[in-house]
Order: structure tokens, then sequence, then C-alpha cells
């Protein structure tokens, strides 16, 4: 299969019947066990997705739950600043709930009633999935347990809280690094004892195909907004334009480029580049990792020679995860995107900077987008637009920021 | 000629019981000890499953979560698991021993090396957990070529048009999942009920040997005589960190215990 975007077709469909994306990156390496449940919501998501009844319920929830449109907004005063590039920010931190997670959770419980489970299970690093989906699963009536890095529930406070608050069960995982790669790992070994009462949802564009293709189907919202207001706002799609978005797993930057796939915008990608001279990055795009399998799909992925999943360090937890989507492997080595990293002092300093000057408050992971935006706009001309997707607020860092700056401003 | 696994299966046969069949972990809770429990409880199993471990096993319950992780932290590698496969066979060149574990530390290593080091050490036969049919096809016949047997892998949730797909493609072991679990869980369906789904498996192809694993341990085990063998693992690797809590020999403990999961079998 040759390494090349077809266009017209999106993106989560250009793979192979093996579920490869270039022959190389996906697929499902999964137990016997989970064959048929995936099969069976492989099926069931194909039938939904052109079923006129389902899109027109996803829409409605997506506009009166979510609340679609989220804002496309100009950042004056940072664009002023740097004297560059035209800065945009789409406020996608403005969806319920505050942040992208709430779309691919509002999907999964449709599909969880559809396929008539009472109980719905996630995982959750930065805990946004975790909240998203909790909140989702109370909106809709579902038992839900949420599968937490025992790290990540002493560095995520706020959020759960919110989980705790929507009903749901909190799981805290304590093996391997207790963070969200061991999250992944627990939920799906819940999955595999209670695939047969239980939906699960992959808080990411990560895992067996199926999860990738529901997860970036359901925050594609993000890009048809997107397009829209661009052509409102300039007309048509700017000559050079510029989407950054930061990657951890990528569902926020699959959905944020999407509509874009066939057009000359640019996609950035920004990886967690972890404390500066530390080299348990997340960045497994940047620092050229190979390609092994994780969580049931081959993509490059921080791992030692043997093969044993390595260790990350970023002060995001979003963001704090050895492998990447396939999506993003594919985008890569097509060269339809490109990716770099962002160090966690570098993401501090750049929601300090946005927060101080614009009324928007980016959370530690967008923020290693805006890092980006802030390094690229002063050596770009200003008829060239750089949009950033400010996918998260920086309320559930609060006591990471007061710890590391002294102060949190919002 | 006949392979050793074969042989296993046609001697328990003969003696009309099931073939006893172990899982440890490679390097728990030492290379040394790993290798000690392994031709200690040879004397009482009929084939031995040696695991090796990974760091993100996505199928795996506590008990051989926590054999891997002693493992890995020992820092056991490939060649390691390769050194006690060969010197285990040493002394046991007749006694089959079957690899098993996850899909990347193979592709890591290169398919093709992998077999080479299987071979050369003397392994019998792999089980990949998340390597399922028919991803497997290409990796399943490369095996066969090497003379070494790819154990594919049966669970309740197989439909009954895929699981004659998965027979007709298999070798001369299958090893069906009891329920829906990750290793170690609590036996949650009756006996009678997982011997049920046995037979209508083993009416597809009557020849092939299948084994039946998840749930099995020293209370269970004698309900499901009738199988052609049965899988032990979760038992076994609670009971090195067990023996290792109260300071007491792993060797000796494991020693006992497959005694006596095989006396129940008798």
């Amino acid at each position: 299969m040759s390494l090349k975007i077809r266009k017209g077709i999106p993106l989560i469909d250009q793979h192979d019947k093996n579920f490869m994306y270039g022959g190389k990156f996906g697929g499902n390496f999964i137990p016997e066990t989970l064959k048929k449940p995936i099969d069976d919501l492989t099926k069931l998501f194909s039938k939904l997705r052109k079923d006129k009844k389902f899109l027109k319920d996803r829409d409605t929830y997506f506009k009166d739950y979510i609340g679609t449109p989220t804002p496309l907004i100009k950042l004056e005063n940072l664009t002023d600043y740097l004297g560059g590039a035209q800065i945009y920010a789409k406020v996608v931190s403005e969806a319920n709930g505050g942040a992208h997670k709430i779309y691919g959770a509002t999907v999964h419980c449709l599909i969880a009633k559809k396929s008539g489970k009472k109980y719905i299970v996630g995982d959750t690093g930065a805990g946004y999935a975790g909240k998203m989906l909790s909140m989702a699963a109370k909106k809709f009536g579902l038992k839900c347990k949420i599968f937490m890095g025992a790290k990540d529930i002493k560095r995520q406070r706020p959020n759960v809280e919110a989980m705790k608050k929507n009903g749901a069960e909190i799981i805290p995982v304590t093996s391997g690094s207790q963070t969200l790669v061991d999250a992944v790992s627990e939920c799906m070994r819940y999955w595999v004892s209670n695939c047969d009462t239980t939906h699960m949802c992959v808080g990411s564009t990560v895992g067996p195909n199926i999860f990738i293709k529901i997860c970036a189907w359901s925050t594609a919202q993000i890009s048809r907004e997107l397009v829209k207001q661009v052509r409102e706002e300039f007309g048509n799609i700017p000559r050079k334009l510029k989407l950054i978005n930061c990657v951890g797993g990528g569902s926020s930057a699959a959905g944020f480029w999407n509509e874009f796939l066939d057009t000359n915008a640019e996609f950035i990608g920004v990886e967690a580049g972890g404390p500066e001279n530390s080299k348990l990055h997340a960045a497994p795009l940047t620092n050229g990792s190979k390609i092994g399998i994780l969580h049931g799909a081959a993509q490059y992925v921080i791992q030692d020679k043997e093969g044993q999943i390595g260790s990350t360090e970023s002060i995001s937890a979003g963001l704090d995860y050895p492998g990447i989507s396939p999506l993003h492997c594919f985008l890569k080595d097509t060269k339809r995107a490109k990716y770099t990293s962002a160090s966690d002092e570098e993401a501090l300093k750049a929601y300090q900077l946005v927060s101080k000057l614009e009324n928007i408050s980016p959370s530690l992971e967008p923020s290693h987008a805006f890092a980006e935006a802030i390094k690229l706009a002063p050596k770009i001309k200003s008829s060239e637009v750089i949009i950033v997707n400010s996918c998260g607020d920086s309320h559930k860092d609060k006591d990471i920021i007061k710890q590391k700056l002294g102060s949190y401003i919002r | 000629m006949k392979s050793k696994i074969t042989l296993a299966f046609d001697n328990c046969k003969k003696e009309k019981r099931p073939a006893l069949i172990t899982y440890t972990v490679a390097g728990d809770n030492t290379k040394r000890n790993s290798l000690k429990i392994l031709s200690k409880i040879s004397k009482h199993a009929d084939i031995l499953e040696l695991g090796f471990p990974h760091n993100t096993p996505i199928a795996d319950g506590g008990q051989i979560q926590g054999s891997s992780y002693r493992a890995l932290e020992k820092g056991i590698k490939l060649k390691d698991v390769f050194y006690i496969v060969k010197n285990f066979k040493k002394t046991n060149p007749n006694k089959p021993l079957i690899l098993m574990g996850y899909y990347n530390l193979i592709y890591q290593n290169g398919e093709n090396n992998f077999l080479k080091n299987c071979k050369s050490s003397g392994v019998d036969g792999l089980i990949i957990v998340d390597l399922p049919y028919p991803e497997n096809i290409n990796f399943a016949s490369k095996c066969k070529k090497n003379s070494i047997i790819f154990v594919q892998l049966l669970s309740p949730t197989t439909s009954n048009k895929r699981m004659k797909k998965i027979i007709k493609d298999s070798h001369e072991m299958i090893y069906y999942i009891s329920m829906l679990s990750t290793t170690g869980g609590k036996l949650k369906v009756s006996p009678k009920k997982i011997l049920q789904k046995y037979n209508m498996i083993k009416r597809i192809n009557p020849k092939k040997n299948l084994v039946i694993g998840f749930g099995i341990t020293d209370k269970t085990i004698s309900a499901f005589k009738t199988a052609n063998g049965l899988v032990v693992g979760s038992l076994l690797c609670k009971t090195i960190t067990d023996s290792l809590k109260m300071r007491q020999n792993p060797v000796t403990k494991l020693d006992k215990l497959v005694y006596n999961l095989k006396k129940k079998i008798l």
C-alpha cells in the first residue's frame, strides 16, 4: 500500500483491509476475546455513520448539549506583541466540560445506547476524557467507570472531583508508571472481562482501529465548524494557513485538521518535549522512535530495543503517552503534517503569555501548541494566518501552575 | 515425525487423563530460580508454558503482571529467556516447552530472528496473546516451516463460523479461553457450561488437541478431567509471590503445588 493521502476520502478510512494505514500503522493487535466485540462495534459504527437519524441525534446533542460551534477568535494582543503572522484561536475549551474530549464521550454514549449496553468504561490521563465521559454517561443514564493512573489522580485533582460529582467510579491504576499508558492497559483488561455488558470508550485516537475511527470522527466536528468560520472571516481559506495543535494521543489534532485534509493548510503537531534536558520526553514523532505495537495498534512508540514500552515525562498529563495515533504516524510519513515538540518550560511560558495578554487561558496541553505559534509568528509575514486549537482550559492545571510559577492567573 | 507436544498429548490419552500444562514467567523471581522451577515442575507437568515478560500486557490479570514486573525489574531480556529454555532442554530434551507473550517483542526482535532463536534453544510452540487470526496467518505458517507449533486461541466470544476457520488453519494444539476474563480471574462460568462449549469445539475437529485455560486452579481443576489439557498459570505466579512474602523458597513451593495439581487429575 502506498504511503499517500488519497483525496476525497476521510482520513480515518484510508486504511487497507487489515485496518492498516499506509500498510504499517494501526491494525487490531488484540486478544481473541476482543475480536467479536470489536467486529460488532465496527459493523454498528459503519451503519450508524450512514444513519440519518443517528446523525441528526448527534448534531442535536452537539448543538444543545455541547454547545457548538465553539468560537474562533483573533488574538489581537498576542499578534501585536509578536509582530508577525495573525494569530487566531479556535476556543474548543468553550465546549461543555471545557475540552474536545466531550465530542468522543457523547458519541460513545450514543453508540452504547444503540448497542443496548448499560455500562461504559474509559481511560483518562489529564482527566478530561474521564470527566467528559462521566458527564455524558450521567446525561445518557449509563453506569460509568474511569481508569486513571494514581500519579495522574494526584496531579489533576479538579477533574477527579468533577468525575466523582458526576457519579463515576474512579479506579486508580497503580501498575507501571501509574499514568495514562497504564490506565489504557487496565481499561482494556477490564473490557476483556466485561465486554458482554460493557461499552468501552478509548479517550484518544489510539487503540484498536475502531476506537481511532470513532474518536476522530467525533472530534472532526471541530474542523467542520472551523472551515465555515475561516471562510466567514477571510472570504476563503487563506493561501498561507498554519493549523497548530498539540498531540499526545492525537484526538484533538485529528479533529482540528480533518476537514482541511485536501486544502493547502499546513498542519503542525506539537508533542510534549518534557522537562528541558530530560530524556523522558513524550515525543515519539519528533524524536524518531521506532514502530511498535501498543494497545492494539502499530505506531511510532517510545520503547527500548527489546520492545518494552518506555516511560515518559511531561508537565501535561494529557500528553504524557509513549505512543501516538496511527493517523498521525500516517500523516507524518506522507509528509502531510509536520511534528515538533515543546518543552515543559516553553509550554508554561506560553500559558503565561497568552493568559496575560488575552481573554483565554489555555491548559498545559494546548500551551504546547501556543509555544510553537509564539516561536513561528514573528518569523512570518502579517498576511499569513496561524490558528491554534485551544482545546483545554488552564483551570484544571492551577495546582501545577501555582507550584511551578508561584501564582495562577487566568 | 510427531512433535513433542503431540507425543505428550498421546501419552496422556493413553493414561486417560488431561495433560497438565503449567505457566510461569521467565526470570521470575530470578533467572536461576526460574530454571530451577522448570526443572522441578517438569517432573509432574506434561507441557510447560514459559512467559516472556512485557511491561504493557493488555490481557493479563494481577498475578501474571506481578510476575512479569518482577522479572523485568531483574532485567530479564529475550536472550535470558532463550538461555533458560536452552539450559532446561539440556537436561529435559523431550519435555515440550511453549513460549507465551506479546507480539511487540517478536516484532522488535524480527520474526525470523525470533524463530531462529526459538529453534536453536529448543522451543516447541508459541502462544502470542495479541496476534489473533487472521492477522497471524503469515507468522503461523513461518512457525510451521520451522516445526514450531503456533497455538491458536479460541474464546467464548469466537463465533462458530470463525472457529471453523481458525481450527482449519490451526496446528496440533488449540487453546480455549474458558471465560471472558484476563488471566487469573475467578471462574465465573460453571465447569459444565465450559465443557459443553469445549465438546462443541472438539466436534469440529476431534483430532486437534484442545486445552482449557483461565480460571483453572487446585480448586477447579478436577472438574475438567475430560479435556485434552488444562493450563494453570496465575496460581503458580501467586504462589511465587506468596512464598517471597513469607520468605519461603519458591522452588520447593511450586514443586509441591504442581505435584498436587497433577494428583487431582489422575
